[in-house]
């Protein structure tokens, strides 16, 4: 059954065509010290198409706009690879505290105890989740972490001589994977994944040389199957001199069930807002942090945390450091989030949240199964990947993910992984109940049992969001990125 | 566990459909040798109310800002914050949100970036801004990036005024792409030395960055700088670590940059141990197809109605791969939601009025401060809302007096760089009220003898 009736959809206008001449939002306490000027010829004139709107037209405009989004509190979310768990609402109220987002990143280290001691404390769980001895807590996100695991990797080749040439990328891969190797000054090889889905020992055998700085994988892998040969596909690389990235998108599979240090894995970063609940915040801030082995730590980032007899502080004098990765010490008001989230499960209900996300993935597979194609048919993890092979009518992948709109679900992640043509990417996440997956398994099969018989229905979809499918070809062909005065 | 719905009755049900007895089989193509053999040892459980208590303990062991007397700044600043600003952000359509792959149901986050970019380019007198970047100091190493990539030339100068952090943080980025930095110094005013500037700038030079302000809140004459740059053929980017000031201050596009970077944390985002903040990253129009990150278009619908989209993605990772212009996936989409409703809040005449009080506070305290004997500026060029003063005497012993009393006079530059021993960065806002300036006055007075 349907989850959405038809609702109350307000029309809204940009802001600027709220604004009137006069209006204001804002005050200031009066002026209690003389005026300044500054010296004629540094001041501006007008800032143009600037708005004047009250508070209320700013409070009313944004409540409207938020009314058109989809989010995780309200509805099933199961976008593959971004792990769109439910986001504890303590957790906001902590990063609120006054302590923490009013701290100066410049006060003295003797009146930032607080902040550095969850920071060291955070360090201390990730790497106990990890395995890695090392980490640091700066990057911002995801891809931002990776970018500073390459750069550690490429830093520790220089200071042995040689920084090699290639780096060795499964088809698999997060986009992000290349775009970094590249920004490291690496040549990217791509590694064909194996008939089953997986990368095998015997592949990178044949590609590793004494050219290939790293391997970067993905482990479960974007199709959401566990790579079975990790640790003797480590050590083939470890053989010919290189080292192995992890992207850890995917860690919300084994938290206490295996480690990636252990599988000989490097390097890796995790992602704060994915398997530690932090919320995505409409595309971010997300966070990034990297583990290494002990052999990289020379080359982290600074500053690092470091714990001295009870007193915290930021360590800058790393010789061997790649440098700063941004300014200040990382996205602190996440990390106290993920802290919270980490606190609030403790090890063994962190363990149990991958058990129930793995169950929930399988769950999905099983109820549509033979409705819908599966390319790959090993244990699926925390996610899995259907196509729209078997789908009737010439209905494709993009009318699945309309028609789940109109029947009140977020769709999946689509057209990825590259490997499967016409992907479908599900990912259910532990925080979702047997009767929510129920409903959306059931709404799937509704959406296919539609292309049969009624393939134009999908086609529509979706009908009932504030907008239908928009022309993306059009806002690419004659970009319109900003609104001016007059148009 | 209350995040986790699944009952036992649940579990035996789901396992059955799946055709597996454990959950433990689930787990089946994870080899023996690789798995974790024992608990983990992490804190927790805890139940909500003895985190809250254990979290707050580590929350007071802070000094934050409404307990002390703070004039700390250097990229990172104590503005006063509306209410309206975190109760919009708590809606949870926005914050449990991501990315707007699926436009259809992300208009509002859509339009929001629209709106944001827009407003964006309003204040930087540019003509396409994205939808933000981690922060101001990674903004500015894109920037540098697609200075090199478009101008297809190798060397990058960048001013001496321009924040140290971010100055690292374009190394970091630059570090195995076989570039060439230079810096460029300083004049006697503290602004970038237009001819030193001139000999450095050749027909291999990609840009010019330079602070505005600069960090050392001195007003850089952008104009001259740009003018040179465009000379020969290289790039103007203007990096602003104080957005206040363009409530009041020209526009860098006025001024001739191509490029304007920035960190908009002053823009309603919370201080929070220096993150998250927000980057903020616009260009002129003949950049745009070069630019980094995510960019938001309008467009019509089947039915044409207006709505929004991500577009110009073949610019970016998922599609280009090892060719994308950055790397970059997510952009800071909360705090370009804070930027968004705050500078829509303060509006045309409250930004310029904001501006003023900042820098009539600041003023009011620079020449309060260069009265004590003793104290004299290190630069003499016009400031907005920082100045960087030449203290006699152990300015760290006077620094950690004044901390023990709750007042946090400023950054003590020799954290940057050890030939600014004595300098000290001061930082006044609209939060800082004339008694606090005053109390500040006396206090180093007193200190000092």
């Amino acid at each position: 059954m349907s989850q959405v009736a038809g609702g109350l959809i307000q029309e809204e206008k940009l802001i600027f065509e709220h604004s009137d001449p006069g209006r204001r939002g804002f005050d200031l306490p009066p002026l209690d010290v003389p005026e300044a000027r500054l010296p004629e010829g540094l001041v501006r004139s007008d800032i143009p198409g600037f708005p004047e709107v009250s508070e209320v037209d700013v409070v009313r405009h944004f409540t409207r706009l938020s009314t058109w989004n989809y989010g995780v509190d309200g509805g099933f979310y199961p976008l593959g690879s971004c792990t769109m768990k439910y986001n504890p609402k303590i957790n906001e109220l902590l990063c609120r505290l006054p302590g923490f987002a009013h701290a100066h990143p410049y006060a003295p280290e003797a009146l930032s105890q607080g902040a550095l001691e969850l920071m060291y404390r955070l360090q201390l769980a990730l790497g106990e989740i990890s395995g890695f001895p090392a980490l640091t807590l700066q990057p911002a996100a995801g891809a931002h972490g990776e970018l500073a695991g390459m750069l550690m990797i490429r830093a520790w080749h220089e200071s042995r001589g040689n920084p090699r040439r290639k780096v060795l990328i499964p088809d698999t891969a997060h986009g992000t994977n290349p775009a970094t190797a590249a920004m490291c000054g690496y040549e990217v090889v791509p590694v064909a994944s194996d008939a089953d889905g997986t990368l095998k020992a015997r592949t990178v055998a044949e590609l590793m040389d004494e050219d290939v700085a790293a391997l970067m994988m993905t482990n479960p892998n974007t199709l959401g199957l566990f790579e079975s040969d990790v640790k003797e596909i480590c050590d083939i690389v470890h053989a010919k001199g290189g080292l192995v990235y992890a992207d850890g998108a995917n860690l919300n599979a084994l938290m206490g069930i295996a480690r990636p240090a252990d599988m000989g894995i490097d390097v890796m970063h995790f992602n704060l807002h994915k398997t530690f609940s932090t919320p995505h915040g409409g595309g971010g801030p997300g966070s990034g942090p990297v583990g290494v082995t002990e052999k990289l730590a020379p080359f982290l980032p600074v500053p690092v945390v470091v714990e001295e007899n009870g007193r915290y502080r930021l360590k800058s004098d790393l010789p061997r450091s790649i440098g700063r990765m941004k300014a200040f010490y990382g996205h602190f008001g996440v990390l106290v989030r993920a802290y919270a989230y980490i606190c609030t499960l403790g090890p063994k209900g962190l363990r149990h949240a991958s058990e129930m996300a793995v169950l929930a993935a399988n769950y999905v597979r099983a109820r549509l199964e033979g409705t819908y194609h599966l390319p790959y048919r090993e244990r699926s993890m925390h996610e899995v990947v259907f196509s729209d092979r078997d789908l009737a009518g010439h209905c494709a992948t993009l009318d699945v993910a309309k028609a789940l709109i109109d029947r009140g679900y977020h769709p999946p992640t689509i057209y990825f992984p590259l490997v499967v043509r016409g992907a479908l990417m599900i990912e259910p996440t532990e925080t979702e109940s047997k009767e929510v997956l129920d409903e959306f398994c059931d709404a799937m099969l509704e959406i296919a049992r539609a292309a049969e018989e009624d393939p134009q229905s999908l086609k529509d979809a979706p009908v009932r969001a504030k907008v239908r499918r928009l022309d993306e070809a059009a806002a690419a062909r004659k970009p319109v990125l900003r609104w001016m005065p007059g148009n | 566990m209350r995040y986790i719905p699944h009952t036992p009755e649940d579990i035996r049900q789901m396992l059955s459909a799946i055709g597996v007895e454990k959950v433990e089989d689930l787990f089946s193509p994870v080899p023996e040798k690789v798995r974790l053999k024992r608990d983990m040892e992490l804190p927790g459980p805890f139940s909500e109310a003895e985190l809250l208590m254990e979290i707050k303990r580590l929350s007071r062991a802070n000094a934050e800002v409404d307990s002390t007397t703070s004039f700390l700044g250097g990229g990172a600043y104590n503005h006063f914050i509306p209410a309206v600003v975190d109760h919009l952000i708590s809606r949870s359509e926005f914050y449990t949100a991501y990315t707007p792959y699926q436009p259809e149901i992300s208009q509002g986050t859509l339009q929001m970036i629209f709106e944001y970019q827009s407003l964006i380019c309003q204040l930087t007198g540019m003509e396409v801004a994205n939808a933000s970047m981690y922060d101001g100091a990674t903004a500015c190493a894109e920037a540098v990036l697609m200075a090199v990539r478009t101008t297809r030339r190798k060397k990058v100068l960048i001013s001496a005024g321009l924040h140290p952090e971010w100055r690292r943080t374009v190394e970091t980025y630059c570090r195995y792409l076989e570039l060439e930095l230079h810096s460029v110094p300083l004049d006697e005013a503290g602004q970038t030395d237009a001819a030193v500037l001139e000999s450095l700038l050749d027909s291999e030079t990609a840009c010019l960055v330079a602070g505005y302000p600069n960090f050392f809140g001195v007003i850089e004459n952008l104009e001259a700088l740009f003018v040179k740059a465009a000379a020969k053929g290289a790039l103007g980017v203007a990096a602003v670590q104080e957005p206040v000031a363009l409530g009041l201050l020209k526009s860098p596009g006025e001024l001739g940059a191509d490029i304007v970077v920035g960190e908009g944390q002053s823009f309603g985002i919370p201080l929070s141990f220096g993150g998250p903040g927000l980057g903020f990253f616009a260009a002129k129009e003949k950049l745009m197809r070069t630019m980094p990150g995510r960019l938001v278009g309008r467009t019509r619908d089947l039915d044409g109605n207006p709505g929004f989209v991500l577009t110009l993605a073949t610019r970016e990772q998922h599609i280009r791969r090892e060719k994308a212009t950055s790397n970059i996936c997510s952009n800071q989409g909360l705090c370009a939601l804070m930027a968004a409703i705050y500078l829509c809040l303060v509006g045309k005449r409250g930004l310029r009025d904001l501006a003023s009080q900042n820098l009539a506070k600041a003023a009011y305290a620079k020449e309060r401060l260069c009265a004590l004997p003793g104290v004299s500026m290190v630069y003499t060029g016009a400031t907005f809302n920082e100045f960087a003063l030449k203290v006699e005497g152990d300015l760290e012993a006077l620094l950690e007096k004044l901390a023990g009393r709750k007042l946090l006079a400023g950054i003590h530059l020799r954290r940057f760089d050890a030939a600014r021993a004595g300098q000290l960065l001061v930082c006044v806002t609209e939060q800082n009220s004339r008694e606090q300036i005053d109390a500040l006055v006396d206090a180093m007075a007193g200190g000092m003898q």
